[in-house]
């Protein structure tokens, strides 16, 4: 399977990531290398093989439902950005 | 419904927040209310290096509702991550359910007790379970410049159900969401508070125009954080109204080139719906398993234990009621509506009372006008189902006419008393037999025209000496009056 520009250019709108066309034209390249090297994975024959939704052999690992302690507010913003006495603050969110 | 040539077609999307102390994948409190970014922690907040583990608490109210929504509950069940970029979704994906959810093909059955529509059955398509987002706080004294997050909910475990697009009309849609509501807060699942957005819906709506040509289907929109019921009935009225009015301009149908499920939010004030944008395909949210978090295989016997320990149903306790106490469905309807305590408590009433429908009256109506008048819950009502089952009693037998045991009622609900003993505070006694006989040939005695009108044929002037009996015992009983003169007057 070969990346085109056009899939390249719509993956990059998803992440949010504002591309150059010189940019397109090296993520094409090197995504579908990428992309190339993990397909040799279907070269190995599977036939008869079930499945599998997780690479680990575990399932049902649960915790009980108890409180642990929080992060103070302080050191819940610490990183952010940008932030005041109560909440993280970003660019204004349109269409709500 | 139908003045207009087309039919109303809708699905629903509930999201419910799951009654758990703490969060789905992390021990942060999900109680409401608190303080802003107090209740998160590396989990829940997506730090580099922290690790999910499901609360078993979370799957298990998950697996409760689904089975009583009669959804197969799957052997093998898997978490995915949808990504998108939101501010108040900080991990930058959403571990969500995708295509083995822990639930599917379910049905939940409405009716209406007023007979607006047919009994029937809604599918469930799915119901999996999810994590919450968190807010943003929208910060008018700042100006425009910023939105401010609160993370507190990010990672509050959410069922999300999703209907099949069974639902026809609003009183449907109605009668849907009631009913799950009834049913989630019965299994204790969900509080279902709509204020405090633990129940919040999206509506996928079209609708099926009737042409000479056939039946032709609008492009579908989905109407997105429905806080109210009344927001939902306005909402749906509104989008089936302006989907019929776009077509006859555009001629626009599904599956034309060029249209896509479009995203429409409810502005209330406005009574309008508006465009959002057209809706993302799935494949952009780029789902894939969850690697930090351990599939869940829940064997058949789990699912049979569950199934046989679920609380009665509101569909089952309203057809109980209705078969061993003989009431209406419109009346199983409001006693179910309020709770399982108030159905508890009718059942006492009943029993003591001997009458399940004189019961139900005392119930719905006495009962219930005092907790509306008064703003209490059930609980703060400070009369037993014993003590209101008495007077019941007495009413059944005879002992208390109907007005007078209204009276009786209001001074026991005043004085915190029983009925023997408000009866005694406000003088009410049955009155003898042979007093009443005799008040009554005191009054024929001394009412000569009355008596000539009876005997003419006008039975009704009889009424005129009850009044005058009441004034001389207030206890005597309206009905025994008047058939004691009548049989008087009838032997003179």
């Amino acid at each position: 399977m070969s990346l085109t520009r056009a899939d390249v250019e719509k993956v990059s709108l998803l992440g949010r990531l504002l591309l150059s066309d010189a940019e397109l034209d090296t993520m094409t390249t090197q995504l579908t290398r990428v992309v190339g090297y993990v397909e040799q994975l279907g070269e190995v024959n599977t036939d008869g093989i079930e499945p599998m939704a997780h690479a680990v052999e575990m399932h049902n690992v649960f915790r009980d439902d108890a409180l642990a302690a929080s992060l103070t507010r302080d050191a819940a913003l610490a990183n952010a950005p940008k932030r005041d006495s109560e909440c993280y603050r970003v660019p204004a969110v349109l269409g709500e | 419904m139908p003045d207009h040539p087309y039919d109303l077609i809708v699905g629903l999307e509930t999201h419910v927040q799951l009654l758990t102390d703490s969060k789905l994948f992390c021990g942060c409190s999900t109680a409401f209310g608190a303080p802003p970014n107090t209740q998160t922690c590396p989990v829940c907040i997506g730090l580099p290096g922290s690790l999910p583990v499901m609360n078993r608490e979370a799957f298990r109210l998950g697996l409760v509702a689904a089975i009583a929504l009669n959804c197969e509950i799957p052997q093998f069940t898997k978490w995915d991550r949808k990504q998108y970029y939101y501010p108040d979704l900080p991990k930058g994906y959403q571990i969500s359910q995708y295509d083995l959810p822990m639930s599917q093909k379910g049905w939940l059955e409405i009716s209406d007790p007023k007979g607006r529509f047919a009994a029937k059955k809604v599918g469930i398509i799915r119901a999996h379970l999810e994590e919450d987002a968190g807010k943003s706080l929208h910060d008018e004294a700042a100006g425009k410049a910023d939105s401010r997050i609160d993370l507190n909910r990010t990672g509050t475990p959410l069922l999300e159900i999703v209907s099949a697009p069974d639902i026809r009309s609003t009183e449907e849609t109605r009668a849907y969401l009631t009913e799950l509501k009834l049913l989630l807060t019965y299994l204790n699942v969900s509080d279902c508070n709509m204020q405090e957005g633990s129940l919040r819906v999206d509506a996928n709506v079209n609708i099926h125009i009737h042409t000479p040509q056939g039946k032709i289907a609008t492009p579908i929109v989905e109407i997105k954080n429905l806080n109210s019921f009344r927001f939902i009935e306005r909402a749906l009225a509104y989008e089936a109204k302006r989907q019929f009015d776009a077509w006859q301009e555009t001629g626009r149908k599904m599956g034309d080139p060029g249209t896509f499920k479009q995203t429409r939010g409810w502005d209330d004030a406005e009574g309008v719906t508006f465009s959002q944008r057209e809706k993302e395909e799935s494949s952009d949210y780029r789902y894939f398993p969850d690697p930090d978090l351990c599939p869940v295989r829940t064997p058949t016997a789990e699912v049979q234990k569950v199934r046989g320990g679920l609380a009665e149903l509101p569909a089952a306790i309203r057809h109980r009621l209705e078969k061993s106490h003989g009431i209406t469905p419109y009346d199983s309807d409001v006693i179910v509506a309020q709770g399982r305590p108030l159905v508890d408590y009718y059942e006492e009433v009943a029993r003591i009372g001997g009458d399940g429908k004189k019961a139900a009256n005392w119930v719905t109506q006495e009962l219930l006008r005092v907790l509306n008048e008064r703003n209490w819950s059930l609980a703060q009502f400070p009369l037993t189902a014993a003590a209101l089952g008495e007077l019941v009693k007495l009413v059944v037998a005879g002992e208390i006419e109907i007005t007078r045991a209204k009276e009786v009622f209001n001074d026991m609900v005043a004085h915190k008393r029983s009925a023997g003993e408000s009866m005694a505070a406000l003088g009410i006694a049955k009155v003898d037999t042979s007093e009443l006989e005799a008040i009554c040939r005191e009054i024929v005695a001394a009412n000569p025209k009355i008596v000539a009108d009876v005997k003419a044929g006008k039975q009704q002037a009889v009424g005129a000496l009850v009044g005058q009996a009441k004034k001389k015992n207030p206890n005597a009983n309206p009905n025994d009056v008047r058939r004691i003169c009548l049989e008087i007057i009838g032997g003179m």
